[in-house]
């Protein structure tokens, strides 16, 4: 039985040694960089390319108020807290008037006594004018009698002379009462305006909003233009986007907008854009966009982070490739053709791309062409390469 | 005429196999140590060939940005961008971190690139490019991530989209490409606790928090979080102008450091992995040493195993030479086997290392032609045994 198998020497030899050089001849070929390069390759169709523009930003309140004095005073009491809704014109904190009320009363006192003055001269202007009556009598007689010879002509003129002061008299006292009738609408302005400085240290709500930050308490001196209280309108709660100057050509005012909350991810919130921001971030490279959300969520609060998908109108019968095909040779844009087991580098001019990676071919390509889209190495010109529906290790 | 040494190998062939096996395994060893020297060199080639760059633009004075840390602000790329012969210009930077991945951590350098633009991968094995301007990543397949995996980077969870092969950094870290602004911030961005902390550090500071100054703070606070640098700058040179003139350009007149792609293929091989290199080639003069000795003592026991066979042929009147001639060509069988054993078996276990194992069919070609002078060299000792036995041995004397 042993005998059967026994092969003369030099054929299991052979065998042995033909197997390593097939396996060493194998091996060289075929790994190392003498194997091709593993690719997959894609046919350029027609088909739609969806562009959208990605960008992240911030819930803000597109109306916010900073309510605080015109002077710098001390507070005195803050009425309202954080959440607390409020209507327009609801007082919402005071600052200590400290002498604003007795500058009040002095007014008014100095009002009175204005009146009082008012009323002497008034009753100067009275003494004034019946002198003044007395006085056209008496001068009236005089004339008569002078004419008459019965007294001297220096008895008339005496008599004219104190006429003539009984009427500067009087225009001097109508003059005085006119003064003291003025100066007392001046004391009265006083009063208004004493009034209503004590009235500008109560600060109440221009809207109706919520309460968003208490800034100071009771005691604590602010300066003129510090906030006291800070207000929000809830519902003009938008979104301010920024999106990559790169890419962000078609951005414009209507574009329709879906929006995911970082606090909420799994709830896509529709909206659109409302504004696009005239100036641009040029520190960043970022344009800024205002994105207003159709039905404000429950729980929306002000700087949340949001992710904004703006959807541009899709293009039709695009030439379409994907845009892991896409090749750099230098600066230049391309791809890789692959035409009767032959690699060529065909320069193309890209339009807009999707977010699902789907690229418009604008120039250099036609439809049914095929291009590699995955290769194990880099390519090069006369590649030896080997078409393989997946690439080694890019299944998993 | 008969082949003498044919007829031996032929009549005990099991046992000249094995030990061809053996040594073989021995020198498939060898050849790996130097795939993995030369796979070094060909990461560092690849990193630098799939920047797609000219140009590096880096902090000047500086080795950046693989050998050394460079930082530089990231707007300087636009002052470089109207350098005459400039055709591209991107940012980019590189950072060393774990990332975490569902339980565990994986190492990786993070590095952010504005897409389109120089820097970014050139080539991909599934997946798509990344299309969103945040919170997109293009990982390397070594990493082990998959198409659809979400990563941790700091803060922020990312998406893996699309998978890269062999880029990885001069460690031998895998790559993971994010948008840009993504990682800058990653760079410097803390965990909320540090962030929380450093705003009340802010807060108690009396020179910074003025009651008189209400919008101090946190303008303060704003500008401690932003970030405005980048590790590099690569430039892509304008066809038919000379990256040494435009780099020279670059480092004249913006006082940044400006290598060419020659001058940083120099500094990765010579400078970052030198050591690493000495050492990997003093293991293969090693390694070669005691191949060496071992097919040296392998002749040398075989021909001891049939000294009496020799001394008989010697008692027939066989010349020395043919007698030498015969263990010589014994000893250039057995590292024909070797070899082949050797190649094919650094080829099936070389794409199990971690990191690339290149075997350049130039480097098969030396190790063939040192494997069979070895052998030469070695059978001198298993020549001289059998010229000096006394043929005497042969009947027992």
């Amino acid at each position: 039985m042993r005998r059967s198998f026994a092969l003369p020497r030099q054929v299991w030899f052979a065998v042995v040694g033909g197997a390593l050089l097939l396996a060493l001849a194998w091996v060289a070929l075929r790994s190392g960089p003498l194997a091709p390069i593993q690719v997959t390759v894609t046919q350029v169709v027609t088909g739609e390319v969806s562009p959208a523009l990605f960008g992240i930003g911030t819930v803000e309140a597109q109306r916010a108020y900073l309510i605080g004095p015109t002077t710098a005073g001390r507070v005195r009491r803050v009425l309202v807290d954080v959440g607390d809704t409020v209507t327009a014109g609801q007082l919402l904190a005071e600052m200590e008037p400290v002498d604003l009320d007795t500058r009040v009363a002095s007014s008014l006192a100095a009002a009175s006594r204005g009146q009082s003055l008012v009323a002497a001269a008034e009753a100067q202007e009275r003494d004034a004018r019946s002198r003044q009556t007395l006085a056209t009598t008496e001068a009236r007689r005089a004339v008569d009698l002078g004419q008459a010879g019965v007294i001297s002509q220096s008895a008339v003129d005496t008599a004219r002379q104190a006429q003539q002061s009984a009427d500067a008299q009087v225009a001097a006292a109508e003059a005085a009462l006119a003064g003291a009738r003025r100066d007392l609408a001046r004391l009265d302005a006083d009063i208004s305006g004493s009034q209503q400085q004590r009235g500008n240290i109560r600060l109440s709500a221009p809207v109706d909003g919520v309460v968003t930050s208490r800034a100071a308490e009771p005691g604590s001196t602010v300066i003129a233009g510090q906030a006291v209280i800070k207000l929000e309108d809830p519902g003009s709660l938008w979104i301010s986007v920024r999106l990559d100057q790169g890419r962000s050509a078609g951005l414009r005012a209507g574009l329709p907008a879906t929006i995911t909350r970082r606090s909420d991810p799994l709830t896509h919130l529709q909206g659109r854009v409302v504004r696009v921001e005239p100036t641009s971030d040029a520190v960043t490279e970022e344009r800024i966009a205002k994105v207003a959300i159709d039905r404000l969520p429950e729980g929306i609060t002000t700087g949340e982070m949001a992710e904004v998908t703006l959807s541009l109108p899709s293009i039709r019968n695009a030439l379409i490739v994907p845009n892991a095909s896409l090749r750099h040779r230098g600066a230049q844009p391309g791809v890789w053709v692959h035409a009767d087991g032959q690699l060529r580098f065909v320069p193309v001019k890209t339009g807009v791309e999707g977010l699902d990676g789907l690229v418009q071919i604008l120039d250099g390509l036609k439809a049914g062409d095929e291009v590699v889209v995955y290769s194990d190495r880099d390519l090069t010109d006369g590649a030896r390469i080997s078409v393989v529906p997946v690439l080694r290790g890019a299944d998993k | 005429m008969i082949s003498l040494a044919g007829r031996d190998i032929l009549h005990s062939w099991g046992k000249f196999v094995l030990t061809g096996l053996g040594l073989g395994l021995l020198i498939g060893v060898t050849f790996t140590m130097a795939g993995v020297y030369r796979g070094m060199v060909d990461d560092a080639k690849v990193l630098l060939n799939n920047s797609g760059a000219d140009l590096w633009v880096v902090q000047k004075d500086t080795l950046g940005p693989y050998a050394e840390s460079s930082s530089i602000r990231d707007d300087v790329y636009r002052g470089i961008l109207g350098m005459p012969g400039v055709a591209q210009a991107a940012n980019v930077t590189y950072l060393t971190m774990q990332i975490r991945k569902g339980g565990t951590d994986v190492r990786a350098m993070v590095v952010g690139v504005v897409a389109g633009e120089p820097g970014e991968p050139a080539y991909l094995i599934a997946g798509r490019r990344v299309t969103r301007s945040h919170y997109e990543a293009v990982a390397d397949v070594s990493a082990g991530f998959a198409l659809g995996d979400s990563i941790r980077i700091r803060r922020h969870e990312y998406t893996v989209v699309g998978l890269t092969r062999r880029m990885v950094s001069s460690g031998g870290d895998p790559m993971v490409f994010i948008p840009l602004k993504d990682a800058q911030d990653a760079q410097f961005l803390k965990d909320n606790d540090a962030i929380v902390n450093e705003r009340t550090r802010t807060a108690v500071n009396p020179a910074l928090n003025r009651p008189g100054v209400p919008g101090l703070l946190d303008a303060i606070e704003a500008s401690q979080t932003s970030n405005h640098n980048v590790n590099a700058v690569l430039v892509r040179v304008a066809e038919g102008r000379s990256p040494e003139a435009v780099a020279q350009d670059i480092r004249r007149w913006k006082h940044v450091q400006a290598f060419t792609r020659e001058q940083m293929e120099n500094i990765l091989i010579a400078k970052l992995i030198a050591t690493a290199s000495k050492q990997i080639g003093m293991f293969l003069v090693i390694l070669t040493i005691v191949s060496a000795a071992i097919v040296a003592f392998i002749i040398y026991t075989m021909t001891l195993g049939k000294i009496r066979e020799i001394a008989v042929l010697k008692l027939i009147g066989t010349h020395n030479r043919t007698i030498a001639s015969m263990i010589v060509q014994q000893a250039l069988g057995l590292g024909l086997i070797g070899f082949a054993v050797g190649k094919v078996a650094a080829t099936v276990w070389a794409p199990a290392f971690p990191r690339y194992v290149l075997l350049l069919p130039a480097d098969a070609v030396t190790g063939f032609v040192i494997v069979m002078l070895v052998c030469v060299l070695a059978s001198t000792l298993a020549i001289r045994a059998a010229i000096t036995v006394d043929p005497a041995t042969a009947i027992g004397g």
